[in-house]
């Protein structure tokens, strides 16, 4: 039950954190999440180390090659994205 | 089965995933963002392996292959594709991390001491959510990719709908109250929320696909939750929710620029209302590259305002050559992105930066707006509907009310495009035939490149 709170509260913070996000960010941010839910990784592995029927085990397995995909593309795609932004203003122009 | 050590490292991943996702919500932090939420993963995925339950060199060798084939495809795929095709890409990985989640509970349902109850109703849940954003975002996939691109729509298709639903949730009530082992039934259930999934997004025309890829994230989001709740691990409910909700925000966000709520998206097909209103007795004028040239250079104060048929014809980088021709005769030019330009919300934004524009010198619909009336030339390239003067007038049009950029109030109007068509939704744009526009009809590439020659001879 106390996992309802934790729900509950993780529901209005992530209604608020991206309350005030400039359209320009939609499509990296969007992309963003999309890694954040690769967290889905920790499920299938302790799913997968867990598991004693074989076919479960199978099944769990799948589950950790799709899930690293997330994670893995997720990141990439949103680290590509937003390594494109640069302001046109001096001394502002990130490294690179 | 939780022990200290998981649960210490998911708190702080849970910190640094929330602390990234505030970050990339702000153009100069963004970049750190993705790093913070990057080092939060790594983090929770190592801390629930290194405290977790114990398991034998063989499971763990198999585990890290499983990584590597996963991460191996999805680095390979994400580091070769073009930004154009980013929203594929979000689509892609979008559905495998719905497929994870709904295989997780068909996994726990398969082994004894199967969950029962309380949990079993998360279980489901999840497994629902997690098929239906699988199925969904596979076809989002497909016909973002441009490989199916007519809408599939048959009479009596939201009642086929509806049924599914009503035999998902018979089935899921038959489960929680028949224990014991349905591991058939369970599967049954998982490939319906598939086939539910795919049967939502296939009526879905190409403009509303922004719209629905952003809600499939958010269901994602949500199905990772529920299964966090199911396998009561913190990590799971807390980064998994977080994506819902932002996500679920996102979509109403996108809806919004569009003017569509989300029910009209899904039950409502565009193009059903969009009549043509006889844009045959219409005349165009076009004017001509040297022309056009002139006219651009100049200009004190110009506003681009680039659609997809900008980033279908790889166009970005010739308009910032010719963006900076002008720039160093002392012309003013803004980009005024619509909130929907491209295949996804801010994929124009994504585009400009990649053919290397200042984001400041990006203006978004309502900086872009009062200032139209004191614009010399608004140039339109590839972009349509959400130039459509239609939307603020025409109460008869599909698109009325929606926001638009207010090209047509500019002293002149320049479109580059490509054919003689309608747009992407298929519907009429008094723009083109009206008094100051002028066509440049071709290629948004080849336009721009004889543009940039003929401003360097001016």
């Amino acid at each position: 039950m106390n996992d309802a709170f934790v729900l509950l509260l993780a529901a209005f913070t992530g209604y608020e954190i991206i309350s005030r996000v400039p359209a320009l960010l939609h499509t990296p941010l969007m992309s963003g999440t999309n890694f954040i839910h690769g967290i889905i990784l920790v499920g299938s592995l302790l799913v997968f180390f867990t598991a004693r029927d074989p076919t479960a085990q199978i099944l769990a397995w799948i589950g950790i090659v799709l899930a690293s995909a997330n994670v893995v593309g997720g990141f990439v795609t949103t680290e590509r994205m937003l390594a494109l932004f640069r302001s046109g203003r001096q001394g502002e122009t990130h490294d690179d | 089965m939780m022990i200290e050590g998981a649960l210490v490292a998911d708190l702080i991943a849970c910190a640094l995933l929330i602390g990234g996702v505030k970050a990339m919500s702000h153009p100069r932090l963004a970049r750190r963002g993705i790093f913070i939420a990057g080092v939060g993963m790594l983090i929770a995925i190592v801390g629930n392996a290194v405290f977790g339950p114990a398991v034998t060199g063989v499971r763990a060798a198999l585990a890290l292959l499983a990584i590597g084939l996963g991460g191996g495809f999805a680095w390979y795929e994400s580091r070769r594709v073009a930004m154009t095709a980013m929203p594929q890409m979000v689509a892609l990985f979008n559905g495998l991390g719905g497929g994870a989640a709904a295989l997780i509970v068909v996994t726990r349902l398969f082994e004894p001491g199967r969950p029962a109850g309380l949990i079993l109703v998360f279980g489901l849940l999840a497994l629902v959510i997690g098929g239906l954003s699988f199925g969904g975002s596979g076809v989002a996939l497909v016909k973002l990719a441009g490989r199916w691109s007519k809408p599939l729509r048959f009479r009596f298709q939201n009642g086929v709908h509806a049924i599914l639903v009503l035999v998902i949730l018979g089935l899921g009530t038959g489960l929680i109250l028949h224990a014991g082992n349905r591991s058939g039934l369970v599967v049954f259930v998982a490939a319906l929320s598939v086939l539910l999934g795919v049967g939502a997004a296939a009526p879905i025309g190409g403009a509303d696909m922004p719209v629905v890829i952003s809600l499939y994230n958010a269901l994602t989001g949500i199905a990772v939750g529920v299964d966090g709740l199911m396998l009561g691990n913190p990590a799971l409910i807390v980064a998994g929710t977080v994506v819902g909700a932002s996500g679920i925000l996102l979509t109403r966000l996108m809806a919004r620029a569009m003017n569509r709520s989300l029910g009209q998206v899904l039950f409502a097909h565009f193009g059903e209302v969009a009549g043509a209103d006889g844009s045959g007795s219409r005349t165009f004028k076009e004017m001509d590259l040297p022309d056009a040239a002139v006219t651009l250079a100049y200009a004190r104060r110009i506003r681009v305002v680039p659609g997809y048929g900008l980033a279908t014809a790889q166009a970005q980088h010739k308009l910032a050559e010719l963006t900076e021709l002008l720039r160093q005769r002392n012309v003013e030019v803004r980009f005024a992105i619509h909130p929907v330009a491209g295949r996804m919300p801010g994929h124009m934004n994504v585009l400009l930066a990649e053919a290397g524009i200042p984001y400041d010198l990006v203006q978004d619909l309502e900086e872009a707006n009062p200032e139209f009336p004191q614009i010399d030339v608004a140039l339109v390239i590839g972009a349509n509907d959400v130039v459509n003067p239609g939307a603020r007038v025409n109460p008869a049009s599909p698109l009325y009310g929606m926001p638009v950029l207010d090209v047509d109030r500019a002293r002149r109007t320049l479109v580059i495009k490509r054919g003689r068509g309608t747009g992407f939704a298929g519907i009429d744009n008094p723009l083109f035939s009206a008094e100051s526009t002028y066509l440049l009809y071709g290629d948004a590439k080849t336009v721009l490149g004889h543009l940039v020659s003929a401003v360097k001879s001016l």
